[in-house]
């Protein structure tokens, strides 16, 4: 009878390189929930809802500021395999996103949405991390297609990440292979349902029905 | 040069190698054509030197290698005349647990970065080449990815 090698054991998942565990305490101390706070709005918002009666000012801020954010939600322009294809038909005339605010922007600094549009490979997953940190809080990330979402066909491949959330935190999956721009169509609208969730506490949006 | 000359020229400078009988229904490959020569190992690089300077095989299209397990590694390796498209795949075996093999890089420069290649997926080590490293993967890898005995999930931190 033939004995099977053992699984070997795939460590959590995490988003960062960390050199020791000190390092990575800190960082999740520093920044317990995701991403996704803007200290300054943070501090802003804090001080005035702190005031006396301030979160009838507060409230309807968090609403305006939310419907700013996801009014405008400019995706980095990040191609990485054939999803990418159909990522360009997404943003050009037929679909348009542009009628929804988002203006794909060849710089991360000035972007607030990253579109994992394909494979990611091991040797890619540095420098995908290295895009994702130089944009500017807070911001999302929709990973499309299969091969982002799970490593898809790639899977047992050697060199396929198994998923893009083992490197950055993800907002909403596409499925797909490749999904149709319909579909990421679609999924960027349930960003922006879910971007006009989120709280500035730094808390994670609400768990949304049609996402979640 | 045509295909039997080549066989002819093969099989007097060459007695210990094995030629295939040629597949004559491709017929894109002219007639007779492929020539597929199995070598033994010591004469890997002189049927190199000899397909270049003699048949005129100047053209390096690639080289690869198949790993059989327990028969040890195929190294392949396919050589062009453009001139007459004759092609000829030289073909040796090395033995289970040998990773050993002549370099044809200082015969074709061709072969430096396919040999690497070779090297990053199959750990052969190629003897006389000049710059043997990764040339795919990252150079803190561990293992030889496509020989058949790298487990399926290998782990690579941190990304999995």
């Amino acid at each position: 009878m033939a004995v099977k090698p053992p699984v070997p054991v795939i460590p959590a998942p995490i988003w960062r390189n960390f050199k020791d565990l000190q390092e990575y305490e800190e960082h999740r101390q520093r920044r317990p929930e995701g991403d996704k706070h803007s200290s300054l709005f943070e501090s802003i918002t804090e001080g005035i809802h702190s005031f006396p009666g301030g979160f009838v000012v507060t409230t309807p801020a968090d609403a305006f500021l939310n419907w700013a954010r996801k009014s405008s939600v400019w995706p980095v322009t990040f191609g990485l395999a054939c999803c990418a294809i159909e990522m360009m038909a997404t943003f050009c005339s037929r679909f348009d996103v542009e009628r929804l605010g988002m203006v794909p922007w060849a710089s991360p600094r000035h972007s607030d949405l990253m579109i994992v549009s394909g494979t990611v490979t091991i040797k890619m997953a540095p420098m995908l991390l290295r895009i994702y940190d130089q944009m500017p809080d807070p911001k999302w990330a929709v990973s499309m297609g299969s091969c982002s979402n799970s490593g898809g066909p790639f899977r047992h491949g050697y060199h396929v990440v198994k998923g893009v959330d083992r490197v950055i935190p993800v907002d909403v999956y596409v499925p797909g292979c490749p999904p149709p721009p319909e579909s990421l169509l679609n999924g960027l609208l349930l960003l922006q349902e879910q971007i006009s969730h989120f709280k500035r506490t730094g808390v994670r949006a609400d768990p949304n029905p049609k996402v979640d | 040069m045509s295909y039997e000359q080549a066989r002819t020229l093969i099989g007097e400078r060459f007695t210990s190698a094995q030629v295939d009988p040629g597949t004559p229904e491709r017929r894109s490959l002219g007639e007779g054509g492929p020539l597929v020569v199995t070598l033994p190992a010591d004469q890997w690089l002189p049927f190199a030197t000899f397909a270049k300077e003699t048949l005129g095989c100047r053209f390096f299209s690639f080289l690869t290698a198949v790993d059989w397990k327990d028969q040890g590694i195929d190294v392949l390796a396919r050589l062009d005349n453009l001139d007459t498209t004759v092609s000829v795949t030289m073909k040796t075996r090395l033995a289970a647990g040998v990773s050993q093999c002549d370099s044809l890089a200082p015969v074709y420069r061709g072969a430096n970065w396919m040999e690497r290649e070779c090297y990053d997926m199959f750990g052969i080590r190629f003897d006389g080449h000049p710059d043997l490293r990764r040339i795919l993967l990252a150079d803190d890898w561990q293992g030889y990815p496509l020989l058949k005995s790298y487990a399926v999930d290998t782990p690579y931190p941190p990304y999995r």
